[in-house]
């Protein structure tokens, strides 16, 4: 039992970079959303943004790397002009057309917009540290922008993942 | 005409706690200008991926310009502009708006609308309304 490289690479954009985002977006938006006057000591407050400041940060490089590694690592081998890539498999068959025309297409232009979001976010957390839970709105505004990166992360990771049981980069 | 003393604030919260700090008197400690440069960056940095994505399918020709990677193709282009459109407009708003403080609920109602605008046009089945004919 082993990956080629296609495989690996395939999991590392799809499952370690893709997977880690979703996963630490709970996190995130948790630590956000409980931000407020009330519920945080001034004790707990330098430990929760230092680890809030990290976490979305974090977010942000890895939606960068999952976006450049799709586009110019694994992207590639899906549309090669050759029979057996997944691009071909799927336009070949009329009845799988649509995975390419629209899932594919979809989710390639999509995803580049998570990481602008993310960053906007992780930026708003970091300018105003401490600051932000005296700064609802701001706070709002940047658990509205993680939001939005993690929606057009999940339709891109979706339809990845769709796509990939479909016809798989090997 | 009698003066209304101060209303103290409740002796369990910090003073400002809960509300923003032009209320309760108190000078914003950082100027919000950057923060709406930030958000204001990637609402044109997705606006312009969701502009070259409908301006390359409607122009096989300009699709083909895109593609500086023949490996990757026209994707290539449309994605490196989009981020140069991003960091280019941040750089230049965030120096512009660095000491300044804007109205952020305006500046996310403006970002707002040009990431709706950005998540439509990448919507495959409406950029492909523009396919050039073959």
């Amino acid at each position: 039992m082993e990956l080629n490289s296609h495989e690996f690479w395939a999991l590392v954009h799809g499952i370690l970079l893709g997977g880690a985002f979703l996963l630490a977006f709970t996190g995130g938006l948790a630590g956000l959303y409980s931000l407020k006057p009330e519920l945080v000591t001034a004790a707990g407050m330098t430990e929760r943004m230092r680890r809030l400041s990290i976490g979305t940060i974090a977010m942000a490089v890895i939606l960068w790397l999952t976006v450049v590694a799709g586009t110019w690592i694994v992207y590639p081998w899906y549309r090669e002009d050759v029979p057996s890539s997944p691009k071909s498999m799927l336009l070949a068959d009329p009845d799988t057309t649509d995975w390419h025309e629209f899932a594919m297409e979809w989710k390639e232009h999509i995803a580049w917009i998570a990481p602008m979001l993310a960053t906007a976010a992780a930026f708003i957390v970091v300018y105003y540290r401490s600051d932000l839970i005296r700064n609802q709105f701001a706070r709002k505004l940047a658990m509205g922008l993680l939001i939005g990166a993690f929606v057009c992360a999940v339709i891109a990771g979706v339809l990845g993942a769709l796509i990939t049981k479909k016809a798989p980069v090997t | 005409m009698e003066a209304r003393p101060p209303v103290p604030p409740p002796p369990s919260a910090a003073p400002g706690a809960g509300a923003p700090r032009e209320e309760v008197g108190i000078a914003p400690v950082r100027p919000n200008g950057p923060v709406g440069a930030a958000v204001l960056a990637a609402g044109i940095g997705s606006l312009v991926l969701a502009v070259l994505v409908i301006i390359a399918e409607a122009s096989v020709s300009f699709a083909d310009s895109l593609a500086y990677s023949e490996r990757v193709g026209p994707l290539a282009g449309k994605t490196i502009w989009a981020v140069v459109a991003y960091l280019g407009s941040w750089l230049v708003l965030g120096f512009a708006l660095r000491y300044r403080e804007v109205n952020l609920r305006t500046v996310t109602i403006v970002a707002a609308l040009l990431i709706a605008l950005a998540l439509i046009g990448t919507f495959a089945p409406f950029f492909q309304l523009f396919m050039a004919e073959e």
